[in-house]
């Protein structure tokens, strides 16, 4: 069956989709009053984000836009400390997309959110002329416990920069789909609760926390530098990268510290928290690849520098343009 | 000797000053992700020629696109590159965002795609490159025959190596030595650069992207100041001849042509077009001369020769150009001289 402009009308058909799209997948109390909104118990401080999600394919290896729009936003919430308790859900559908696909979406949507520990508490449906896409809107709340306080202008000197595992597998495989290019890359795609409740549990004083995704890992390490007013310095031989996807990135000219991952963090701590967070990370789920790639030094405040393999230093800026396809 | 001496000799070198040119867009951004410049003697320059296919590109190639893009019923599709390179008056992008039909692709292989989804549609493909991306270009043509398509055209804008540098060499550009292509030297051989050699004694190191290749065909180059040589130290894929079947492939549909390079006007023989019995397939590629610059003050071409550093153009220094407002294609590119000067922060 092909969605149609039919099922947007709110009426007989819209409830039927409903039905037996959503309702049995995301079966939930809350879900299942069908009020207008969701009444959920709360906490006195909570984070709030929301993300969109636009990418093609639809599914790829490792993973599909259902596991992409609760990772995107469960890992946003964990980036400041918060504990992801509820997600809610836009979709836009265009007309002829397939609701055997979306069905697909949906319940990757629903195990995604289980294995995160979330609750889906709404959602909305919406059909848009078009050539059978679906995008999707997600929004999250975490609660924060008190005296939780992580964010990018916290990097101090001496700190050390942890990335959670190999850069640019999602990105790789994005691309690697949309150019047809044959190999086994998987994307990352994956919620980073473990790995953050693993760290806080056991008492790390983190001072930042970012996920890898759009712009890579240069330029989210760029735009922490210019927030905490430090220089950070990272080694090349310690950064971890897939040897699949350097080959990749080395016959496409792309390079693996712009890429986009959807399932890795950097977390910036003391010198003294260090080892001890490594250990933690790499006995976490999907963190089994972490790695110490640098630390915070008392050079430039904002700049960034990569000590290259050969012996040379370069400068890392933010992505520059848009060269390439957006990829989530 | 071995690269740790290679290393240690570059680093110490206080002979006489050297400066090598890489006509390579490809080595120019290598050089800049390996951090090369910070590992050479001051004594040791490195200057990033007219490498770099869309940096190349005149102004008119552009405009041309533009107005094809703005045709009823057809669309212009490209590499990700061409579409913010500012011609005359604006760019592709900017034509786009007016309702110019623009579409972009990662191979040439998907224009067949969308050719044939778009049956009433004229295809026009931004065929730009050097020796190492034409091949492509051929191929495509032999699908387009073998397929029968008949809504594609070609607008090219194809370039050779060895006559843009013979033309640097008899303008007084001041370079000792070059590292010459590595994915050019894959089709045409290294032998090519040979004549050049001989002709300016000078030599010529072809070389591979990782970064201690790129050292090691520096170090050759120093060693050999004066002297008409060609090295190849990228043997693994590059052999004295090149790829036979891939020049004869190129022969078939493509003919010599005095191409326009930006900045420096026509070269005699310095690019290919399709031949007469293929002209059926071209959107118009010949006599794209006019090389009108976006922005006066522009200094592209002073910079592709190799007589200027990114940091000479006002526009640079002014951070009037920026990979946000870019004013010349060299600021465009992942591979221009004016983008990497930019992003390795250099003047910041």
């Amino acid at each position: 069956m092909k969605i149609t402009m039919e099922h947007g009308s709110g009426g007989l058909a819209t409830g039927q989709l409903i039905k037996e799209v959503f309702e049995d997948a995301f079966d939930n109390k809350v879900l299942s009053e069908m009020e207008d909104s969701a009444v959920v118990p709360g906490s006195s401080r909570i984070a709030v984000t929301t993300d969109s999600f636009v990418v093609t394919p639809l599914e790829y290896p490792g993973g599909d836009i259902g596991r992409l729009c609760i990772c995107g936003t469960v890992n946003d919430l964990l980036m400041r400390g918060a504990v992801p308790k509820y997600i809610t859900c836009g979709f836009i559908l265009q007309e002829g997309a397939d609701v055997d696909q979306l069905k697909r979406v949906v319940k990757s949507m629903a195990d995604t959110a289980k294995e995160a520990g979330v609750t889906i508490v709404a959602g909305d449906t919406k059909v848009v002329e078009g050539e059978g896409g679906i995008m999707v809107n997600t929004a999250g709340v975490g609660f924060v416990a008190e005296g939780v306080d992580l964010s990018s202008s916290k990097c101090e000197q001496g700190d050390v920069v942890i990335a959670s595992g190999t850069l640019g597998e999602h990105h790789a495989t994005i691309l690697s789909r949309r150019m047809e290019i044959e190999n086994s890359i998987k994307s990352d795609n994956a919620p980073l609760v473990d790995i953050v409740s693993n760290l806080m549990n056991a008492g790390i004083e983190i001072h930042t926390m970012r996920d890898i995704t759009r712009g890579g890992l240069a330029t989210v390490l760029k735009e922490l530098a210019e927030a905490s007013e430090v220089e950070i310095d990272i080694e090349e031989t310690s950064i971890p990268v897939d040897r699949q996807v350097k080959s990749f990135c080395g016959i496409l000219g792309l390079d693996p510290l712009y890429m986009g991952n959807e399932g890795k963090l950097v977390c910036v701590v003391p010198a003294n928290d260090a080892e001890k967070a490594l250990a933690l990370i790499k006995d976490s789920r999907y963190g089994e690849n972490a790695c110490i790639i640098g630390k915070v030094t008392s050079g430039t405040a904002g700049k960034l520098i990569l000590n290259t393999k050969i012996g040379g230093h370069r400068v890392l800026d933010v992505l520059q343009g848009e060269g390439l396809p957006r990829i989530c | 000797m071995d690269i740790d001496d290679i290393k240690k000799y570059l680093k110490d070198y206080d002979g006489p000053e050297v400066a090598l040119m890489e006509v390579c867009g490809s080595h120019t951004a290598a050089i800049a992700r390996d951090g090369i410049k910070a590992m050479l003697s001051p004594r040791i320059k490195l200057i990033a020629g007219p490498g770099c296919p869309v940096c190349v590109t005149p102004s008119s190639y552009i405009d041309r696109l533009i107005e094809l893009a703005e045709t009823p019923d057809t669309w212009v599709v490209t590499f990700g590159d061409m579409i913010r390179i500012p011609g005359s008056a604006c760019s592709l992008g900017e034509s786009r965002s007016q309702g110019a039909k623009v579409t972009m692709v990662y191979s040439p292989a998907d224009i067949i795609r969308l050719a044939k989804k778009h049956p009433d549609i004229m295809h026009v493909f931004a065929a730009v490159g050097f020796e190492t991306t034409a091949p492509a270009y051929a191929l495509l043509m032999d699908r387009l025959i073998a397929e029968d398509i008949e809504n594609v055209r070609l607008l090219t804008a194809l370039k050779t190596m060895p006559p843009v540098i013979d033309w640097l060499c008899a303008n007084g550009a001041e370079i000792d030595g070059f590292i010459a292509p590595g994915h050019v030297s894959v089709i045409t051989g290294s032998e090519v650069f040979r004549p050049l050699a001989e002709k300016y004694s000078m030599p010529f190191a072809v070389a591979g992207f990782e970064g201690e290749e790129i050292l090691t065909a520096i170090y050759g180059l120093v060693k050999s100041i004066g002297r008409g040589e060609v090295m190849n130290y990228y043997p693994q894929v590059v052999t004295a001849e090149g790829n036979q079947a891939a020049k004869e492939k190129l022969a078939r549909y493509f003919r010599p042509y005095d191409a326009v390079w930006r900045g420096m006007g026509a070269i005699p023989g310095s690019g290919i077009i399709l031949k007469d019995e293929y002209a059926g397939f071209d959107a118009g590629s010949a006599g794209l001369s006019a090389d009108n610059k976006y922005n006066s003050e522009c200094m592209c071409g002073t910079i592709l020769t190799g007589r200027a550093e990114p940091e000479d153009c006002p526009l640079f220094a002014g951070k009037v150009c920026t990979p946000q407002t870019p004013q010349g294609a060299c600021m465009v590119s992942f591979e221009g001289s004016c983008y990497q000067s930019y992003i390795t922060g250099v003047v910041r």
